[in-house]
């Protein structure tokens, strides 16, 4: 075992993978000799040379669009894009390529990447460096989407991702980058794309999120057990594309009452999605709706006022009340 | 049937003052003696400034920012060729730029704080906020231009732009839709060398930026972008041609980032002390207090006087920053819409009140 925090997680998949296989590339910006602007991918470029961990010029549409390319020639390349706010220029070669490569070409030609990207706020940043669009990639059908919530998942799910055969959109939530060190253990090992975690069991309510809110879910959880209130059950659902709805559904069924947690603006989030196929699968054993503490429909501020406009742990706590007492 | 040559092109490079602030006579821009004292005061108001920046940051009082030591020449040279109409379309490395078109110092204070009313410019500046997505804005310059000219106004457009954003794709757009629509558009790129990590180099294969402009059908022009008289000459020619209804300009202002990228930055990870003391060396503002000392313009007393009043105003803007009154929360919901949606309206009712139910401790 060794102790890690999440950004020696991930370097650690892909040192890992890059050991493993030799198609398996690095490339973005400022990814090589400077070991990344986060230094995710520190060491790499001493250890595996300039052909293996690129330095490209500065597009996202030129990094990705390349990606494409060379997985469809057979390597298996890791894309960063540097914060996901810049990954737009990007989106169409994902939206229109990445994503439809195969169905395109009826299994003829296949993009088995991974674009990597810090995601979501908390960390004080400039504008555009603290957006929660996961939404945005869930919706493409084709995309797979991966946002891990601690170390040992990290190494894991990024492992998985790269071995996918498919594209797979893994955003790292930068806010909790060095927050917490864990023990993950030192072989490679994979973490199944597609399977949600229990990580607090409890029969009252189940409160349900991704990525640094995991954190914030299970302290609320936490919170209300220690005034011994409520006794909340919290699963992180760490791959939004695909969803695991069987394993949030049967804790639906049990617990009657969910509370879903995300970051992004309200309107059109994954956490809508939830609530519908929660709909779907167990209306007869909700007995109350779906709630929600998301960001707000607007312009993620900057520094001053990030606090008012991220979930926390009172807020959190707060609706949990309002569903319970619904 | 013989190969014939289509297309040939030479690329000029401009220097007016050699880094011991020699300068050419018959290439020296009709500037007055005050206005050169204008400039070499903004130069070190502008590095005054950054130094106080970098403190601030230091100290926690303001967030990550850019800081522009070493291209103090290039930015405020080509800034300051642009008339009060003429508009300003930045990148974020051009604090000398926020001084010369007036808006309040402690404005960019209030925004690299964390603060995003420092982005409330006063009307008329003509100058667009700072634009983080590298290389994405120069569009907007080149919509500016046209509307400028569909407007039958004289004014130009100046667009600033790092080396790497010239690899994005917009950048190529920018420059294609310019040249079509023969827009007022002055772009200048500020190639310091390097872009966070990656050098020149390895953005591009071309030897300089400014040929770029020939695929396009423009003039473009490399100037040394630590010599102000010669940036701003250059700059000055390429907005009176554009006021002229002759079209857009490619300028590259050959410059050096002697500050780390940001704040959040360590450059010694990626660069040599050699190359950044040979760019010492070049120091533009060093430069222009040379030729100022030779020519008489500038004596200790004046150079002590100079440096006084900056450090007298940027204690100002400090101080007035710092007398803002803290941001409410409400602030997140204004200017989504000209008009907040129903649900927006729901939404900060929601926030104050929360706020209000923590306060009372629930
Ligand atoms: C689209 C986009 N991608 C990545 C970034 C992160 N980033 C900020 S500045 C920068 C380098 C910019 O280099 P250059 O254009 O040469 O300007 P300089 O910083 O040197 O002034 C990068 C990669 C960004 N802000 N926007
Ligand atoms: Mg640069």
């Amino acid at each position: 075992m060794a102790n890690l925090n999440l950004v020696e997680a991930v370097r650690e998949a892909l040192r890992q993978e890059m050991e493993h296989d030799p198609k398996v590339i690095v490339l973005g910006e400022d990814v090589g000799r400077n070991g990344g602007v986060f230094r995710v991918t520190e060491g790499l470029f001493q250890q595996f040379g300039p052909d293996r961990v690129v330095d490209t010029p500065l597009a996202e549409s030129g990094i990705v669009g390349m990606a494409i390319g060379m997985a469809i020639a057979g390597y298996r390349p890791v894309a960063e894009i540097q914060f996901s706010g810049f990954v737009y220029p990007a989106y169409d070669q994902l939206v229109s390529h990445a994503s439809r490569m195969r169905n395109r070409s009826r299994g003829g030609y296949t993009v088995p990447m991974v674009v990597r990207m810090p995601y979501g706020g908390g960390i004080r940043a400039l504008e555009h460096h603290s957006e929660s669009m996961e939404a945005v990639f869930v919706h493409v059908p084709g995309l797979k989407v991966v946002i891990p919530s601690d170390p040992y998942d990290a190494k894991g799910l990024l492992t998985a991702a790269i071995r996918d055969p498919d594209p797979v959109i893994f955003c790292e939530p930068d806010r909790i980058y060095r927050a917490v060190r864990m023990e993950v253990p030192e072989e490679s090992y994979t973490l199944p794309l597609g399977e949600a975690k229990v990580v607090r069991e409890g029969f009252d309510l189940t409160l349900i999120s991704w990525g640094a809110h995991v954190r914030t879910a299970k302290q609320a959880a936490d919170h209300l057990a220690e005034e011994g209130v409520y006794d909340v059950e919290v699963i992180d659902v760490r791959t939004l594309s695909p969803f695991d709805i069987n394993t949030v559904a049967a804790s639906v069924v049990k617990t009657g009452r969910a509370v879903v947690v995300q970051e992004a603006p309200r309107t059109g989030g994954f956490a809508s999605e939830i609530a519908t196929q929660l709909m779907e699968r167990a209306i007869l054993q909700l007995e109350a709706p779906v709630g929600r503490v998301t960001g707000f429909d607007t312009i993620p501020p900057l520094g001053r006022l990030e606090d008012y406009y991220h979930p926390d742990v009172r807020g959190v706590m707060r609706q949990i009340r309002a569903t319970m007492e619904f | 049937m013989p190969v014939t040559n289509l297309v040939s092109f030479t690329i000029p490079r401009v220097e007016v003052m050699d880094p011991a602030g020699t300068v050419d006579a018959a290439l020296m821009p009709d500037l007055t003696p005050e206005q050169i004292r204008e400039l070499y005061a903004t130069m070190v108001t502008t590095r005054k400034l950054d130094d106080r920046m970098l403190k601030l940051q230091r100290q926690g009082r303001i967030g990550t920012f850019a800081r522009v030591l070493g291209q103090e020449a290039a930015h405020i040279g080509a800034t300051y060729a642009l008339a009060k109409e003429d508009w300003l379309v930045p990148a974020f490395r051009e604090t000398g730029s926020f001084l010369l078109r007036g808006i309040p110092p402690e404005k960019l204070l209030q925004y690299w704080g964390g603060d995003e009313r420092g982005h409330d410019f006063p009307a008329g500046s003509r100058m667009l906020p700072i634009s983080v997505p590298v290389g994405t804005h120069m569009l907007h310059a080149v919509g500016i231009g046209w509307a400028m000219k569909h407007n039958k106004e004289r004014a130009v457009v100046l667009t600033i732009f790092g080396d790497g954003a010239t690899s994005e794709g917009d950048f190529h757009e920018a420059m294609n839709f310019a040249a079509v629509f023969q827009a007022p558009v002055i772009f200048l790129c500020q190639n310091n060398q390097w872009a966070i990590s990656v050098p020149y180099e390895r953005q591009t294969a071309a030897a300089t930026v400014a040929q770029k402009a020939v695929a396009y059908g423009m003039p473009g022009i490399q100037v040394d972008g630590n010599d102000i008289f010669a940036v701003y000459r250059v700059t000055k020619e390429a907005v009176e041609r554009a006021r002229n209804g002759e079209g857009p300009t490619l300028i590259e202002a050959h410059t050096y980032r002697m500050s780390d990228h940001t704040t959040s930055d360590d450059a010694r990870r990626y660069r040599t002390a050699e190359e950044l003391a040979f760019w010492q060396e070049r120091d533009p503002l060093e430069r222009l207090a040379r030729y100022m000392r030779a020519a008489g313009m500038l004596d200790e007393t004046a150079e002590a006087a100079v440096a006084a009043e900056a450090e007298a105003k940027v204690a100002g803007w400090v101080e007035a920053f710092e007398a803002k009154p803290p941001s409410e929360p409400e602030e997140i919901f204004r200017h989504v819409f000209a008009e907040p949606t129903p649900a927006l309206v729901a939404q900060q009712e929601e926030l104050l009140s929360s706020l209000n139910a923590a306060d009372e401790g629930r």
